[in-house]
């Protein structure tokens, strides 16, 4: 059932689209994060904005992949950008919950013996507010991670070019080859799991109390 | 402008209304295909999740499993099983059986883990006191725990159907029913007012299984758990925020 020359012989394919699969969730989680970073803290400050950003990223989350990914072509061609616009735009809701939620979380007892301590303002929110919300915004990572390696696997509707491992699925189920299907369901699977369990290991690095 | 001209014709259009491509029929398969998944994925999920709250025995395994499968991409596992599904039935193998799949196993996780979270959060005073009363261990189950633990089954129930509802357009990838149709087929043939089209029915789908959750919500949970005059569980939206069981 399995024609393991096939795979043999397609193995620099395979780790070149897993690098592509890692290239373009590592891009699009990372800038998602600076973004809903930005957009946290300022719901935090202004409470009001809170409401509309969190449901301005969840209306967009409802948006099928299928229809975000390929909105973007006329704007951005066939490049990386179309990809990644989408990316970035699902992991928003995820980080932003996360991140608000975590610094929410920071006790007004806390907050007051830092500034009784003497700290500034921005002394007090890297040194006190941001390590405290740390185990629910690696939570946010870990989630957006893998969320985003699952959407990867989409973009290759847009084409050859695109989908990471996904490329594979797609490519399969047009020249009804079960080899491939397999190689790239398993292997993306395998990715997602792996940068789980990676995560998971920074996750408890980083916030060994919690 | 002129996209959002082209959607409100073909909303317009009284044939997009009718036969086996219409919204109607489109609408009915995409509730068809997510409700059968769902009621798969509840039925799993909810039987081991109650079980492992009140038994405790097996939690770790139960939860680890669901988080490992919280990172399975669902069009992957929707692939893997392609070729099995294919070789078993060719007609639903090809079209329907995958999608149904891959569907299960991403609702699986959050049932599981809210239910689970559910009735272990239960203060455990209150299910010693129903032993006192001589209650059966089934009767501790489905009489003190079940109920204190609705709003949090019900929340990993509403949370598994709305994703079920917003991936199951990934049907279409395999030729599949649902709004997914209007998509793929829309982008294939650079129909982008049908591809929008089916966004916004999708959005309204969503939308109606989210309503419809939370009426189900109001109306299944007991007064007093309502009132805050029982303290159900600890914090059954940790479950949800977090992505594992707090």
């Amino acid at each position: 059932m399995i024609d393991w020359a096939w795979i043999a012989d397609h193995l620099d394919d395979f780790v070149g689209r897993a690098g592509q699969h890692l290239y373009l969730t590592a891009i699009a989680v990372s800038v998602g994060f600076v973004i809903s970073f930005g957009l946290a803290v300022w719901s935090v400050r202004q409470r009001r904005a809170y409401g509309p950003i969190l449901a301005a990223s969840g209306v967009l989350y409802t948006i099928p992949s299928l229809a975000l990914f390929p909105f973007f072509v006329p704007v951005t061609g066939l490049t990386d950008l179309t990809a990644l616009v989408p990316l970035v735009l699902y992991s928003l809701v995820i980080f932003v919950r996360n991140i608000v939620t975590g610094l929410d979380g920071v006790p007004a007892e806390v907050l007051e013996a830092a500034d009784g301590t003497g700290f500034d303002r921005f002394g007090r929110f890297w040194r006190v507010e941001v390590p405290l919300a740390l185990p629910l915004i690696v939570a946010g990572i870990r989630l957006a991670a893998v969320s985003t390696i699952g959407l990867v696997t989409i973009t290759a509707l847009l084409g050859d070019r695109f989908g990471g491992l996904g490329f594979f699925i797609f490519e399969g189920l047009r020249h009804s080859f079960a080899t491939e299907i397999f190689l790239g369901g398993l292997g993306s699977i395998a990715l997602a799991v792996a940068v789980d369990a990676i995560l998971v290991r920074v996750q408890r690095r980083l916030t060994p109390w919690s | 402008m002129e996209l959002i001209a082209g959607i409100a014709r073909w909303f317009a259009d009284p044939a997009h209304w009718q036969g086996p491509a219409g919204v109607p029929t489109r609408v009915f398969e995409h509730l068809l295909l997510s409700a059968a998944a769902l009621a798969i994925a509840a039925f799993v999920g909810l039987s081991i999740g109650l079980f492992v709250g009140h038994t405790r025995r097996g939690a770790s395994i139960a939860v680890g499993l669901a988080n490992l499968g919280r990172a399975f991409p669902t069009l992957a596992v929707m692939g893997l099983v392609f070729p099995l599904t294919a070789a078993i039935d060719n007609q639903l193998g090809f079209k329907v059986y995958p999608a149904v799949i891959g569907l299960i196993v991403l609702a699986i996780p959050p049932i599981l883990v809210n239910a689970y979270t559910g009735v272990a959060g239960v203060n455990p005073e209150i299910v010693e006191a129903g032993r006192a009363n001589g209650m059966r261990e089934r009767q501790v189950l489905t009489m003190v725990e079940l109920p204190l633990a609705v709003p949090a089954i019900l929340s990993g129930v509403r949370s598994g159907a709305s994703q079920i509802v917003a991936t199951a357009t990934l049907a279409a990838i395999f030729g599949g029913p649902g709004l997914g149709r209007y998509l793929v087929e829309g982008y294939a043939q650079r129909d982008y007012p049908m591809m929008w089209a089916g966004v916004i029915l999708v959005g309204v789908v969503f939308a109606g299984v989210e309503l419809g959750f939370a009426v189900l919500q109001r109306g299944l949970t007991s007064q007093g758990v309502q009132t805050g005059y029982v303290l159900a569980s600890a914090d059954h939206r940790s479950g949800t925020v977090r992505g594992e069981a707090a």
